[in-house]
């Protein structure tokens, strides 16, 4: 793995810093505000190839590898985490899994508009039962002829109040317990398909997290995603490349609120010099970026793995995601206290990159589940 | 149709720029360099003309090899092709700049150039004025308006206190002000895109040019720091001070 970026990763990153600060950066307040996503810009992203970095051109992406991906995911993270997310769990949790194991019709009936940002993607995964226990989805789906009928309420899904296609995973054999879960595409348009409610959040508040609910919700038989059985393995690939995605989001929700806790230091006057001469305020910005350089290490290393076709990345990809949800945690609380009680109100943006830190401990595998996956990588043998 | 655009590799202008410690130049190490934000706005013009109505465009930057970068960046713009002239460590005046790309133009003989006003690190604005004088071009300087018509460009112009339009016959040089366009994101296939184009690596000897310098850089130094303000208690004292230690009114 090369630390530093080649002319392409490098043009990616320029591009991105640049579409991030002067498309994304200006609207960020007022979307955690008002807790809504402006759709406009994933069409703009989608033109640029950002919401499908690492789906190839043929499939409407952007034809760049998995870093890149994680780049982009920083770069947009670090002026807005909800564009982040909008983007991550779009590319990670929906296109991913298309392109990996759909059907070449699959990807040109659903990849392209996908990859190319003419609609948005989610994954169906998590249930009111089935959190940390993926395993225990209760979503049936049975074959009616020539369709499958599904039924079932999925909770907690990024993207889902303006998702165009769904990759829901339901169980089509509930004896066979995990083993008989199967992944669908499911469009959003189809009959039974319902957005139930929208939750309202802590952070990340301008991305849609809604309730899907099926009832008897008819796909075409051709809708199966990879082969009967394969849901829970699919979902758990899908989630280590997902793993990728957030531990970005939390490199740039990091560097976001440390970027303006630097700027903020040098300018704050007490006892008549700015904050950024003390040393209390010195350690904290030599800790945050400490920090976050090794968990954007950890990060590319886990992205460079799947990049250069690792079969099992999951340790690397969990090792990631919770050492830089933990730095992006600490680096805004410190970023807060930085800004002091200006941090606390929303005339600066830190309270919101403190807000939106707390999800990344959260979603796609807590903290504990990622260290539970660490762990049994350590004991297995 | 063919244009020529020249694009300079300059520093991230939002980042503050330091001397070396024996005043010769800049310090660039881990400086983040970019195309000159005024090139941006020509590369963009001409791509939109050849997207229109057809043609190519080909950079040239002039410096290192560590200009190539600074040609992808354009290249992921839309721009076709590319030349790289390498200095191989000399450093040129605007006067030997434009003896180069006048060089160029001679090889390639473009129906246009266009490039930006100036570049943002040394502020010259020179290099266009005489790459035009040198090839007995007409020039239309700080556009923000270009209509091309049969054989001529009609450029409107900001002037002080307004606008001026020009015709000029072409081939002209034409320099880009801010307003002419927005430049467009680099998309990711673009850059990908960019990494197959053509970049042509010449030295100056090879296009039979022979730039001079007539002038040298002695040395640079930081302005002097700001002295601290000061703070008065009444407008009689602010004016006070004005009239007789400012000695402004």
């Amino acid at each position: 793995m090369n630390f530093e970026l080649d002319d392409v990763q490098t043009l990616v990153r320029d591009t991105a810093r640049r579409f991030a600060q002067e498309e994304v950066a200006p609207l960020a307040a007022e979307m955690d505000k008002t807790a809504t996503f402006r759709m406009e810009l994933v069409k703009q992203m989608g033109e640029l190839g950002f919401m499908g970095v690492a789906i190839p051109e043929q499939y409407g992406g952007g034809g760049m590898d998995y870093r890149c991906y994680s780049i982009v995911v920083e770069e947009l993270s670090a002026v807005c985490a909800s564009t982040g997310v909008v983007v991550s769990a779009h590319s990670s949790l929906c296109c991913d899994p298309i392109y990996r194991f759909g059907t070449e019709e699959q990807k040109k009936k659903y990849l392209v508009p996908l990859a190319s940002g003419q609609m948005l993607g989610c994954l169906g995964l998590t249930e009111p039962q089935a959190g940390t226990d993926a395993g225990a989805v209760r979503t049936t789906a049975v074959l009616d002829g020539d369709e499958w009928v599904l039924n079932g309420t999925k909770i907690f899904i990024t993207n889902g109040g303006q998702a165009g296609v769904a990759v829901v995973i339901a169980s089509t054999d509930r004896s066979a317990k995990h083993r008989g879960l199967s992944a669908f595409i499911v469009p959003a348009d189809a009959p039974g398909y319902k957005v139930a409610k929208e939750e309202h959040k802590l952070g990340i508040r301008a991305s849609s997290t809604a309730e899907l609910v099926f009832e008897d919700c008819r796909i075409p038989k051709e809708n199966l995603l990879g082969q009967p059985g394969e849901g829970f393995k699919i979902a758990m690939q899908t989630l280590d490349g997902g793993r990728i995605g957030i531990a970005s989001q939390a490199v740039g929700i990091a560097r976001g609120a440390m970027e303006q806790a630097i700027a903020y230091a040098k300018e704050r006057q007490q006892f008549g010099q700015p904050i950024a001469n003390f040393q209390a305020i010195q350690w904290k910005l030599a800790d945050m970026a400490t920090e976050i350089d090794a968990a954007r290490l950890l990060t590319w290393r886990a992205a460079w793995m799947k990049d250069q076709g690792f079969k099992n990345y999951s340790r690397e990809a969990a090792m990631a995601k919770l050492f830089a949800s933990d730095v992006a945690m600490k680096a805004t609380r410190e970023a807060v206290q930085v800004f002091g009680g200006y941090g606390y109100i929303d005339e600066y943006p830190v309270e919101r990159y403190y807000r939106d830190a707390k999800i990344t401990e959260i979603y796609e595998g807590t903290s504990e589940v990622q260290r539970m996956v660490i762990s049994r990588a350590l004991l297995r043998d | 149709m063919k244009i020529m655009v020249p694009v300079r590799r300059v520093p991230n202008p939002d980042v503050k720029v330091r001397l070396k410690k024996d005043g010769t130049g800049i310090e660039t190490e881990g400086v983040n360099f970019l195309v000159n934000p005024f090139d941006e706005y020509a590369i963009e013009e001409a791509v939109r003309i050849t997207e229109k109505s057809g043609g190519e465009v080909f950079l040239v930057s002039i410096g290192g090899p560590e200009n190539e970068e600074t040609l992808r960046a354009g290249l992921a713009l839309g721009a076709h092709r590319a030349y790289l002239v390498d200095l191989g460590g000399e450093c040129y005046e605007s006067s030997g700049i434009a003896d180069i790309l006048a060089a160029v133009f001679k090889q390639e003989n473009p129906d246009l150039v266009i490039l930006g006003k100036q570049s943002v690190d040394t502020d010259n604005n020179q290099a266009a004025q005489m790459l035009a004088a040198k090839l007995g071009l007409a020039q239309a300087c700080f556009a923000y308006k270009v209509e091309l018509q049969d054989g001529k460009a009609v450029v409107q112009r900001e002037i002080d206190g307004g606008l001026e339009v020009k015709e000029v016959e072409l081939p002209a040089v034409i320099t880009a002000d801010l307003r002419l366009n927005q430049p467009r994101y680099a998309s990711l296939p673009a850059i990908m895109k960019a990494k197959k184009k053509e970049v042509k690596k010449v030295t100056p000897a090879d296009l039979g040019a022979e730039p001079k310098n007539r002038a040298r850089v002695l040395g640079l130094s930081e302005p002097p720091p700001r002295k601290a303000g000061q703070k008065v208690a009444s407008v009689d004292e602010l004016v006070d001070k004005l009239v007789n230690e400012a000695k402004v009114l």
